[in-house]
């Protein structure tokens, strides 16, 4: 009885969860190609719908259809045309410098994203599922950035530790996680949401009044910015923002990817997220490894966080996360789970953050490019969906996730 | 020992070990309570004030010492977990209403502790706390109605986002709030019928779909909300706000009127529909059924009930209730849509079910005591707490980790949530 209550998690919980993730990352390129056009298409009808002439000129559409359609590619073009100036190259600049400084930009948006992107995958391949990104990252932020500006240190170190404080604090923050759902059976995704509160009201909290908050900021949550020893250096010369975090979360899909892919650790990782039922009549402590895996999850997420710190030279508020901590299960679920699917997912996303503000100005809001993102993941994660309109033929090796849950019925459930 | 054959010696390992969860947690709040009420509470005096606005005071205002209010309920706390701790010895049962009547002895003691040297307003705080906690208790009951027909149902986050998106919209074009209600209501259910296709038909997995479908309402709100609405307040986001309904009588009743019988539509609809749901689930053969797909799928697929499409149906008209959320936050409240204005009550009403053990009325409880200790956070900001406010905020949060991690002990979801059903 002491055994079954302390029983770490239901395995035909994560069970099926795995089942779930197997199919969404065993997405074919084709496929994810397909779920990212829907997803523009998606956007492009938003746009349409909500752009004033078009809606001016749907009122007499029969008397001239060629004023509703001019209008509606008009906004469509001008919105991705932005989109794309914004964030890949700008053929309108003077110098080639000057024209790829907006790739550079989503190359810095990318960073965070993949970072956290890794964290959360990571939990996916487990078999847990680690909503608490935004807790993670704003406590990597608090320990960063206590560090950054509060204690001096020589050019190099002071930087190393800071990132080793921010990453610490989010391992132990996610640790908790681990522990609760290791020793009472705890579900981590309510865990990890009230995490992420508790974490939002304490840094909130630290940033107004307590030990990060500025004293120029008044009774605003502000904290100083970091001392120029621990920023991370630029890595094409001041006149691009590009920092070393992106080679920071470059270094991180090479971790990820030994980690998960060539490790013995990550080996037993993974067996735990194929069956923890058989993992554990292996001999693998299936309760200290999810442990283990929350830690390691918010490892990559806190990494994600102390580059919000670092990578600028401003105070921070408690929205210093800026959604990164929730986008990047929407970047490890559009990833696949896989080092490299991340990392250009990772690219993708950034490149829709570091667009926004062109698109901003050009007139047309960059929100539609979340509902983007919902629609591209959505239709990933829906592989039969994909199928049935594209009319794509059934792949056996990534059927459909019906045939596996037949499968292991008849397997003897 | 001369232990006789007779005497099975296995006996012994049956014995449930001794849960010392309940007893610990409770020991924890007692000594906060009692040292920080009572040791070192305030010796000033604290006034209980029943008086409601625009009505006259019915009730005499209840003067206390706050340190010895805090003496007494700490000695009170303690007489309880002494209690606890003789229940777990003996491997009894802790009782839900102990557990409530403790919480509500630390919740006096807290409220003399913050209004000492003021007035500790109860109308005041209990009709915000109902305001607070309307749209939680709705995506409480329509979580707990799909959970138990074996759906999680993560998208209630983006049920009342679309509630509160398409009542304001809605209201603002048509200039008629009751068809904005049912407009918000529909869209909800909408969003459940999404979230039920992909989990339902295509089996993908119910949380990833909830997760997305979150991201995706987010998104059109937030696009159409600064696309449209911040572009020509008046034209798309000016539906104004649902009229309180005084109820002749019952509203002049000292403090339960003015908290219970003053309210918005939605706040009777609440009420309503809390009772509906509870007798749904646990009277009738529709609710028998319900529980029973999320229980035993295949046991239920037997003897002739459709699985999928129970489920179908259970996710989609939930999110009618959901979507009356939505409605209660934006037309409800402060009449107008205001971006990602849910803040993640979706989760918290998530969160109520599992606290209330997938329970209705339990869930309602939770949720309202996420309502008051929202309203007490106001409060207290107001009352000039010791305690800064982002603290007081912490704690619905903070108790329901203690609680989801053992306080209320282990609960069992049912059997097949989150689990597609597959005709084999």
């Amino acid at each position: 009885m002491t055994e079954t209550t302390k029983a770490p998690a239901e395995p035909r919980e994560t069970g099926t969860l795995q089942l779930a993730l197997r199919e969404i990352f065993g997405a074919s390129f084709t496929r994810t190609v397909l779920a990212i056009v829907i997803g523009f298409v998606v956007g492009a009808v938003l746009i349409i719908i909500t752009n004033e002439e078009f809606l001016a000129s749907v009122g007499y559409f029969f008397q001239r259809p060629s004023d509703a359609l001019g209008a509606a590619w008009n906004a469509v073009y001008t919105g991705y045309s932005s989109l794309f100036t914004g964030s890949i190259f700008n053929s309108s600049a003077d110098t080639f410098g000057a024209a790829i400084r907006p790739f550079t930009e989503t190359l810095r948006f990318a960073a965070p994203l993949i970072l956290a992107g890794l964290g959360i995958a990571l939990s996916f391949k487990v078999g847990l599922f680690n909503i608490g990104g935004l807790g993670q990252m704003l406590v990597a932020i608090a320990g960063a950035s206590w560090v950054s500006f509060a204690v001096p240190m020589p050019t190099a170190l002071h930087m190393l530790v800071a990132m080793a404080v921010g990453v610490l604090a989010a391992m132990v923050w996610g640790g908790i996680v681990g522990l609760l759902k290791a020793a009472t059976g705890a579900h981590e995704v309510i865990v990890t949401i009230m995490m992420n509160y508790i974490a939002l009201y304490a840094v909130s909290y630290a940033m107004r009044a307590g030990f990060l908050h500025s004293p120029d900021a008044g009774t605003n949550p502000k904290t100083p910015p970091p001392l120029e020893t621990a920023q991370y250096p630029a890595l094409l010369g001041d006149s691009y923002r590009l920092h070393l975090g992106f080679i920071v979360a470059v270094l991180g899909v090479v971790l990820y990817w030994w980690l998960m892919e060539r490790s013995s650790l990550g080996f037993r990782l993974r067996a735990v997220g194929e069956n923890p039922s058989a993992a554990a009549t292996s001999g693998m402590k299936v309760s200290t490894l999810y442990i283990i895996t929350m830690a390691l999850s918010a490892m990559f997420v806190g990494f994600a966080g102390v580059n919000q710190v670092l990578g600028g030279s401003v105070g921070l508020t408690a929205s210093a996360d800026s959604g990164i901590g929730f986008d990047a299960i929407t970047v490890a679920l559009l990833g696949g789970g896989n080092a490299i699917g991340i990392f250009f997912a990772g690219l993708l996303f950034g490149a829709m953050k570091a667009g926004g503000p062109a698109m901003q100005i050009a007139g047309v809001s960059p929100e539609v490019l979340v509902v983007v993102q919902g629609v591209i993941v959505l239709f990933i994660a829906a592989p039969p969906l994909v199928r049935a309109i594209f009319r794509l033929p059934k792949s056996v090796e990534n059927g459909p996730i019906a045939q596996k849950f037949s499968r292991t019925k008849k397997g003897g459930e | 020992m001369t232990a006789t054959a007779h005497e099975p010696t296995t006996h012994e390992a049956i014995v449930r070990p001794v849960d010392w969860r309940a007893p610990i947690s409770f020991i924890v709040f007692a000594l906060v309570g009692f040292f920080a009420f009572g040791v070192n509470g305030p010796s000033t005096d604290v006034v209980f004030s029943w008086a409601a606005k625009g009505t006259p005071s019915v009730l005499p205002d209840l003067t206390v010492n706050a340190r010895a209010l805090g003496f007494v309920i700490g000695g009170l706390m303690f007489a309880i977990t002494a209690l606890t701790f003789w229940l777990a010895l003996t491997r009894r049962k802790i009782s839900a209403w102990i557990v409530v009547g403790f919480a509500l002895l630390f919740l006096i003691g807290l409220l003399g502790w913050v209004g000492a040297g003021g007035r500790v307003p109860i109308v005041y705080l209990l009709t915000g706390a109902i305001a607070f906690s309307v749209p939680v208790v709705l995506g409480a009951l329509a979580g707990a109605m799909g959970e138990r027909a074996g759906v999680t149902n993560i998208a209630i986050e983006g049920q009342l986002l679309m509630g509160a998106f398409t009542a304001a919209f809605v209201g603002t074009i048509t200039g008629n709030l009751i068809i904005a209600m049912f407009a918000g209501m529909i869209s909800g259910s909408l969003i459940g019928a999404l979230l039920a296709v992909f989990s339902v038909k295509y089996h993908v997995d119910q949380i990833i779909v909830g997760v997305v479908v979150n991201v995706l309402v987010a998104g059109i709100t937030s696009f159409v909300h600064s696309s449209m609405m911040t572009r020509d307040e008046q034209a798309y986001n000016y539906p104004g706000t649902l009229p309180a309904i005084r109820i002749p009588l019952l509203s002049e009743i000292p403090v339960i009127g003015p908290v219970l019988f003053n309210q918005r539509i939605t706040t009777y609809l609440m009420f309503a529909l809390v009772i509906f749901v509870t007798v749904l689930l646990y009277k009738t053969r529709t609710g028998l059924r319900l529980r029973a797909v999320g229980e035993h799928p295949l046991a239920a697929d037997t003897v002739g009930i459709n699985v999928n499409r129970t489920r179908f149906w259970v996710v989609t008209l939930s999110g009618l209730i959901a979507g009356l959320g939505g409605v209660a936050l934006s037309i409800g409240s402060v009449g107008g849509f205001i971006r990602e204005m849910s803040a993640g009550q979706g989760y918290i009403a998530l969160a109520c079910v599992i606290l209330g053990r997938w329970n209705p009325l339990a869930a309602t409880a939770a949720a309202f005591l996420f309502g008051f200790s929202k309203q007490f956070g106001v409060w207290a900001a107001q009352a000039g707490a010791a305690i800064p406010t982002d603290f007081i905020n912490m704690i619905p949060y903070i108790v329901t980790l203690i609680a989801v991690g053992g306080f209320v002990g282990r609960s069992i979801a049912p059997a097949a949530i989150n689990k597609p059903y597959v005709k084999s």
